[in-house]
């Protein structure tokens, strides 16, 4: 059949070169073809075996990430990862980077990174009911900081609230190693029951193959093949590869699919992400063993004159492929056609095992798909470890440490990130019971009294620092954060940020990440069901710190019993839970205040995270508390000062007398493993028995009450002052005020 | 009372609303397609908040020329009650079923928050659950709530009692702090907030659930 080919341009090593694929590479693909390839079948091994969509760098190393685990459904490898939460009901999600358009066009780069995600998680059936991302900008000093948030934020709201779909946590940061790549991970959770979860994996031979959605046009063109190179001083010239994104166009999408889905005419069903028809097409093909033919001339086009090379390697947004039952065409058709949505018929399903195109009455491309897949290089990059760090002596106490709270409270990664979730629609289903700002986000699962905790969690100092202790510490916090609700963490999802991996210390830092979250999901029985890792964040050379996101999942069981971070009374008692060194290297207090990022970062004791989590868990499942915080950025005194401006009422603490010459150790020391509780006192007792009997550190450290934050004999600051400087950081700074 | 709820490609609180009527009656509300042409005679026809049609053009102009539309209008006429929420409030106005228009919030940004709001006029069927001059916690969540309407509009509507609830703290630039208006007959409601969203404990506010009592009340 290949005789009859379209040869079309001549195809040479230099195109394949300009395609990103190394000479080596394009040796492998002719061996594959045992032909010259024409300029499309290029094209669709360039975009397949791209870092992005073939994890060449990263695929020896995520397989020693666990992914397994009794509440495990389905593991990574397809859409989203799958949960099962009891009840009949699974909880599908995943987080996916979209750094590169973003930063190139930060408002629909962010939106279209949105779009994906909630495609990806109602492509297996769920229906969306959180929203999540993950923000990390360049320094508030650098020129194009702001539009980049003032962007990026416009489009998850732009595309979130549009859906319907509630944007209910996340988290902002801001360091000058993003200057040149700022990172948007956008997480999505759905629901969906156990017996209704659709894959991918096509089959039957002749079965029809259909397109919905939106048509096709000719943006993002090799999107995937730029979010796998470095950036350089020209790549604004890269913004005709960013997509465009249409929400509208979504919302019916998600409703129609919803709607087929409720029907037994899906076989197979993925959405049309990066490399668009291409990995579509193969993904669905190469897991059910099967070929697949397509005629192109039958897609919906919105531009004319479009080529081959160009349907398949559009990333335009709003698509699905499916493969369907012949007998449901009728009422698959029917479906679309109410939701006024694009419904074509564009291939079947073949033996033979090849990805055939045709196109205008010639074969425009004719690969097997096996070796295509099977065959894509996997690289064991050289990597060194990151060297560790001396330790530092903790500096002189700041002469007044309330002034230094207020600095902290108003420093770019503590602010108050209101500006940013009031701009999204966190309330819209009426499920949220946790908004934005509290340790992790809470949802009520509809029809309920059951509800699911999300959050996402980094430290990149730590990570940057110490890679191992940096990617067990992200891991460990998620499950803290998710412990500080009630909430039992079931699974993550992880997004994996680096820079270039053809230098060995930036391959030597996702090797060591990978480590330390290995050693943390084992011991926490937190496995990885879903991910997505994003190389060549890098400008000129310059990478960013390494930062694998996780986004954490946990189940609440009954949503009368969960704690918010927040003082909701006067007269209680305040407990640290958990042992204080007093460790300030690698600190937001050390680079915020003394201005200086060294020092290693805070050792992760799992064994600790787990006893300490354990009993915070119970207090609050099983012993009434309801106030609860995880400590971690800016330690102890910034986990009062936001429990105090979330709940409105003020605290008292004390210096214990071990840290009475070193007292900003003991109030902005960020060591692991603990929680900050407020209880009623008529609890201390019982509470300090079930802690000493697990085995952990609980002291008490003062009480709430009052209009001021106090650190007897040292500091007095009012709440009107704090919430001053904390609220008004980041509203100041996008006006220009700051 | 039996109630209808009007979906137009691009709602996305009909299910928000839907659940506080349940809450209230106990029965599910029938749920309409914009192609529908045909309304079932029902009390009260709830027009959801939701981005109909995208937002394009302008927030509900699309959605104010469905033919459900025109149907809805001839049943208000006739003294049905019409509750317009949010994007419901806009379509509203598109229609010319109320007087004035939403524009873009005066902060230009979308804004999501719990507001403040003063019940205006209880003597009418949405709002006689309510005292006046009542405070309510009620969320927003909108880009286009800032209402307008010329000044003689306004005189006439503050004289005839039209204003149902004011923002106490105004957070998008509606002239007069108006948050929602009734029609001259008080049988049509829109406003931007959302006091669906406020009637359930677990999740903060409870203060809308009045609104869905008395209208259950008065419709019985």
């Amino acid at each position: 059949m290949s005789a009859t080919v379209e040869a079309g341009a001549e195809v040479t090593q230099k195109t394949a070169a300009e395609h990103g694929l190394t000479a080596d590479e394009y040796a492998r693909l002719l061996r594959i073809m045992g032909r010259t390839p024409n300029l499309t079948e290029l094209g669709i091994f360039s975009v397949m075996w791209s870092e992005h969509c073939s994890y060449k760098s990263s695929r020896k190393w995520l397989k020693r990430l666990p992914t397994e685990g009794p509440q495990v459904i389905q593991g990574p490898g397809e859409n989203a990862g799958v949960v099962d939460i009891g009840h009949g009901l699974a909880a599908i999600f995943k987080i996916e980077s979209h750094n590169h358009p973003s930063f190139i066009e930060p408002y629909q780069g962010a939106a279209t990174g949105v779009g994906g995600i909630m495609r990806d998680v109602f492509t297996m059936g769920a229906r969306p009911i959180a929203n999540l991302n993950a923000l990390r900008f360049g320094s508030p000093d650098d020129p194009k900081t702001r539009h980049l948030v003032a962007g990026v934020v416009a489009g998850i709201g732009g595309y979130g609230n549009c859906m319907g779909v509630p944007t209910v946590g996340g988290e902002v940061n801001f360091h000058a190693s993003y200057n040149g790549n700022c990172l948007v991970n956008a997480m999505t959770l759905g629901l969906a029951p156990t017996d209704r979860i659709f894959y991918s994996s096509a089959a039957g031979v002749g079965n029809p193959v259909i397109y919905v959605g939106a048509k096709t046009g000719r943006d993002g063109i090799h999107g995937a093949t730029m979010a796998s190179a470095e950036f350089t001083a020209d790549s604004e010239e890269k913004r005709p590869t960013v997509q465009v994104g249409d929400p509208f166009t979504e919302k019916l999408l998600l409703e129609a699919c919803l709607e087929l889905m409720a029907t037994d005419a899906i076989i197979a069903i993925q959405d049309m992400g990066a490399a668009g028809l291409t990995s579509s097409s193969v993904e669905m093909s190469s897991k059910g063993g099967v070929g697949i033919e397509l005629e192109l001339d039958k897609v919906p086009v919105r531009e004319t004159g479009m080529v081959p090379y160009e349907i398949m390697l559009s990333e335009s947004q709003e698509r699905m492929l499916m493969v369907i039952r012949p007998e449901a065409r009728q009422i698959a058709r029917a479906i679309f056609e109410k939701w006024e949505l694009d419904f074509a018929e564009i291939g079947r399903l073949t033996e033979g095992g090849h990805l055939v195109l045709r196109w205008h009455g010639k074969i425009a491309a004719d690969i097997p798909v096996e070796p295509l897949v099977s065959e894509a290089p996997v690289y064991d990059r050289p990597w060194v470890a990151t060297k560790p760090r001396a330790a530092i002596d903790d500096g002189a106490a700041p002469a007044d440490l309330g002034a230094t709270l207020t600095r902290l409270m108003a420093s770019p990664d503590i602010a108050s990130k209101r500006w940013v979730w009031e701009q999204y629609d966190h309330l819209v289903t009426g499920h949220t019971l946790q908004r934005p700002g509290g340790d992790a986000a809470v949802v009520r699962i509809p029809g309920t009294t059951r509800g699911i905790a999300m959050t996402t969690d980094c430290t990149p100092r730590y990570c940057l620092a110490d890679p191992e202790q940096g990617g067990a510490q992200a891991v460990a916090e998620s499950w803290r954060n998710l412990t500080a609700t009630g909430a039992r963490p079931l699974a993550i999802t992880d997004n994996m940020n680096f820079g270039n991996p053809e230098r060995p210390e930036i391959m030597g830092q996702f090797v060591g990440c990978i480590e330390g979250m290995r050693a943390a999901c084992i011991a926490l029985d937190y496995p990885v069901v879903s991910g997505n890792v994003s190389f060549y964040n890098e400008t000129n050379g310059k990478g960013i710190m390494p930062t694998p996101v996780v986004g954490g999942v946990g189940l609440v069981d009954d949503l009368d019993r969960v704690a918010f971070a927040r003082f909701d009374r006067e007269s209680l008692a305040l407990l640290l839970i958990g042992d204080t060194v007093g460790h300030l290297g690698s600190s937001l207090y050390r680079r915020e205040i003394e201005g200086r990022e060294d020092g290693p970062p805070p050792p992760v004791d799992l064994a600790a995270e787990r006893r300490n989590g354990d009993l915070v868990r119970s207090l609050i499942a099983d012993h009434g508390v309801r106030c609860c915080h995880d400590l971690s950025d800016g330690g102890l005194l910034v986990a009062v000062a936001e429990m105090a401006l979330a709940g409105g009422h003020g605290a008292r603490i004390e210096i214990p007398a071990a840290f009475a010459k070193r007292p900003h150790a003991f109030l902005f020391g960020e060591d692991q493993a603990r929680y900050l509780i407020a209880v009623d006192r008529a609890m201390l007792d019982g509470i300090e028995r079930l802690a000493a009997s697990a085995g952990v550190k609980c002291a008490r450290i003062g009480d709430t009450g009052g209009a001021t934050l106090t650190v007897t004999g040292l500091a007095a600051i009012s709440l009107s002052d704090l919430r001053t400087a904390h609220e008004g950081w980041l509203p100041g700074y996008m006006t220009g005020q700051r | 009372m039996k109630a209808a709820i009007i979906v137009f490609p691009g709602s996305n609180r009909e299910g928000d609303v839907r659940d506080a009527l349940v809450a209230v009656t106990g029965t599910a509300p029938l749920m309409v397609w914009h192609r529908d042409t045909e309304l079932p005679k029902v009390d009260l026809i709830v027009v959801p908040g939701g981005f109909s049609y995208g937002d394009y053009l302008r927030c509900g102009a699309i959605a104010a020329h469905s033919p459900v539309m025109r149907e809805v209008k001839a049943r208000a006429d006739k003294g049905a009650a019409v509750l317009g929420i949010c994007n419901g409030f806009q379509i509203l106005t598109e229609t010319g079923m109320l007087p004035g228009a939403l524009l873009r919030n005066a902060g230009l940004a979308f804004v999501c928050r719990n507001v403040t709001l003063r019940v205006e006029n209880t003597q009418t069927l949405f709002t006689a659950a309510y005292n006046q001059g009542q405070e309510l916690s009620v969320p927003v969540a909108h880009h286009d709530g800032n209402y307008f309407a010329d000044a003689s509009t306004l005189d006439r509507l503050e004289s005839n009692g039209q204003i149902a609830f004011r923002y106490v703290d105004n957070p998008n630039g509606s002239v007069r702090d108006i948050a929602g208006i009734f029609n001259e007959t008080k049988n049509v409601l829109g406003l931007m907030p959302h006091p669906e969203n406020a009637t359930d404990g677990l999740l903060g506010s409870t203060d809308g659930l009045p609104l869905f009592r008395g209208m259950v009340e008065a419709l019985a």
